[in-house]
């Protein structure tokens, strides 16, 4: 899942600041599910705006609408609907879901309140953890389904470092796992260690342009 | 001869090595630098020259690297993955090489959280290991990373690091066989304090048949107080320091002189150590007192070679 937080509220304020009418566009994906910007989020967020703008005695509305996703066309109908008058959208999905209101409405401005911060794990309720950089390349085969990419603090691919300390932590934080710690102990475990005693080469990074994918079944629909 | 440097024909010709180490300075004070060569000169047969350490702007490592071979100093060059892509990385290596720079050392280096520009990008384009690779793909097959032809290739005499006391400990010999296997000439090893431990990993290396593979340097700091065996004790992963020789630093009456004597002790061991080809002394903002510790621990004369 897509993890998002919302942002400071004096900077999603600023983003309203000059507006009469704004549109806060709820995601029911991701971002509902982390508790983030899902319906209920809409609403508390815009009950925070109207107060802290009435204090200031400005007029400006604000109104919820949630869709349930902001990352597919499908869902935009109602929404298109309704847009029309609104002179800015909030958006509460990630940045993904951001972008495609954006992207639909290129005459206004989209803004967003949520800052979209990794591809992740519930660990409990509201605890969320990183797991994936999306490198395009999965390696968890080879080393026992933890991702030295996202979670070794120098996305080492050989094994850990020398920071490793006695109780299994990265040299970054007592707090943090080191990633090659578990590795190690997991293909050992497994009897596999033999995956990491070879030299791994020199990784190619195949995330560095953006990236679009057409499967293979649509390959003729979308051929230009 | 790899590189023909002056560390490689030590520890070809069968000495025993000694180097040392120079943190370049926070600008571009050359004095500075001067000034810690000095201490340096007659007395190490190869310095390393830090990369940023601790991920602190400093001047680099190859820049500092050129004045002290003007001093009459040969550099090993220290590059990390931290800071740099493939690309810098193997322009670097062109120019230092061009500039007469034959040694270096391979390091992922430290995470740039520990340092004065916390919120920059890190690289890590490639790792250690990777870069170990490189260097000797430069090397021996005239090749850079992506396998087109180098017109001039760098003769460089490949260093690596290895730290034996860090977890998970019994897979410290494998990640050495591994910067073995990836192409290291030779291994200086993080700070030793517990003995026991190194002289295990060492039998360790030995059985494995390493040892006559790569030219180990046993890596020495001395502790200059008690306060400050306490904190690498307690803050600094990946080094171990016995409570002994903390009881010994914190009840001498002085402590600095107390952890050269400690120190020469060490060296003297290491000296008789099988597969111990060296030492590598980081007398850390104490490069002063390295004259000192390499006389009484008769490391000096430097063998001609
Ligand atoms: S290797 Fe890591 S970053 Fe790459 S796809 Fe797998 S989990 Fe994601
Ligand atoms: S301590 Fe472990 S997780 Fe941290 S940088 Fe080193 S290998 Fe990676």
């Amino acid at each position: 899942m897509i993890v998002a937080e919302r942002k400071p509220f004096d900077e999603i304020k600023e983003m309203t600041k000059g507006f009469k009418k704004v549109l806060n566009v709820g995601c029911g994906g991701c971002t509902s599910i982390c508790m983030a910007g899902g319906q209920r989020e809409v609403g508390l967020l815009n009950e925070e705006l109207k107060n802290a703008w009435a204090q200031e005695k400005a007029s400006i509305q604000i109104d919820a609408f949630t869709i349930e996703r902001q990352c597919n066309a499908d869902f935009f109908k109602e929404l298109d609907q309704i847009v029309k008058p609104y002179e800015a959208i909030l958006s509460m999905a990630c940045g993904a879901g951001v972008q495609f209101v954006a992207d639909r409405y290129p005459n206004k401005p989209v803004f967003p309140a949520l800052n979209t911060v990794f591809v992740g794990v519930d660990r409990d309720l509201g605890w969320f953890e990183e797991n994936c950089r999306t490198c395009r390349e999965c390696v968890l085969g080879e080393t026992a389904g933890v991702c030295p990419l996202t979670r070794c603090a120098k996305s080492l691919f050989n094994g850990p470092c020398g920071g490793t300390s006695r109780e299994g932590n990265c040299e970054v934080s007592k707090d943090t796992p080191c990633a090659w710690f578990e590795i190690y102990k997991r293909l050992k475990e497994q009897n596999r260690l033999e995956n990491i005693l070879k030299v791994k080469p020199a990784r190619e990074w195949r995330n560095q342009t953006r990236g679009t994918l057409i499967q293979e079944a649509f390959k003729t629909r979308y051929a230009k | 001869m790899k590189s023909g440097s002056r560390l490689e024909r030590t520890l070809e010709a069968g000495h025993f090595a000694f180097t040392g180490e120079l943190g370049p300075p926070q600008g571009a004070n050359v004095e500075a630098v001067r000034k810690k060569a000095s201490y340096l000169k007659g007395i190490v047969d190869a310095v390393n020259i830090t990369d940023n350490q601790t991920a602190v702007v400093r001047m680099s490592s190859w820049g500092a690297g050129l004045i002290a071979i003007q001093e009459g100093l040969e550099p090993n060059y220290q590059m990390v993955c931290r800071d740099r892509n493939r690309i810098a990385m193997q322009s670097d290596i062109l120019g230092a090489y061009a500039h007469g720079i034959r040694n270096m050392l391979c390091l992922s280096g430290d995470h740039q959280q520990f340092g004065n520009h916390p919120l920059t990008k890190g690289v890590f384009d490639i790792d250690s290991i990777q870069l170990i690779n490189m260097v000797k793909g430069m090397r021996d097959d005239k090749k850079f990373l992506n396998g087109d032809e180098i017109d001039g290739a760098p003769q460089i005499f490949i260093g690596a690091a290895a730290n034996p006391f860090a977890e998970p400990f019994e897979w410290r010999v494998h990640r050495l066989a591994k910067k073995v296997s990836a192409g290291a000439d030779f291994i200086q090893t993080q700070c030793i304090y517990d003995m026991n431990m190194f002289r295990e990993w060492m039998k360790q290396a030995n059985d494995m048949g390493l040892t006559e593979k790569v030219h180990i340097l046993a890596g020495i700091t001395p502790l200059k107080s008690g306060g400050m065996a306490r904190y690498m004790a307690k803050n600094v992963s990946g080094i171990i320091i016995p409570d002994e020789i903390i009881e010994r630093i914190v009840q001498a009456k002085k402590a600095a002189e107390e952890g050269i004597k400690i120190c020469v002790e060490q060296i003297e061991e290491l000296k008789e150590m099988k597969g111990v080809h060296g030492i590598h002394l980081m007398a850390i903002e104490w490069e002063h007192r390295v004259p000192e510790i390499a006389e009484r621990a008769k490391l000096v004369p430097r063998p001609q070679v």
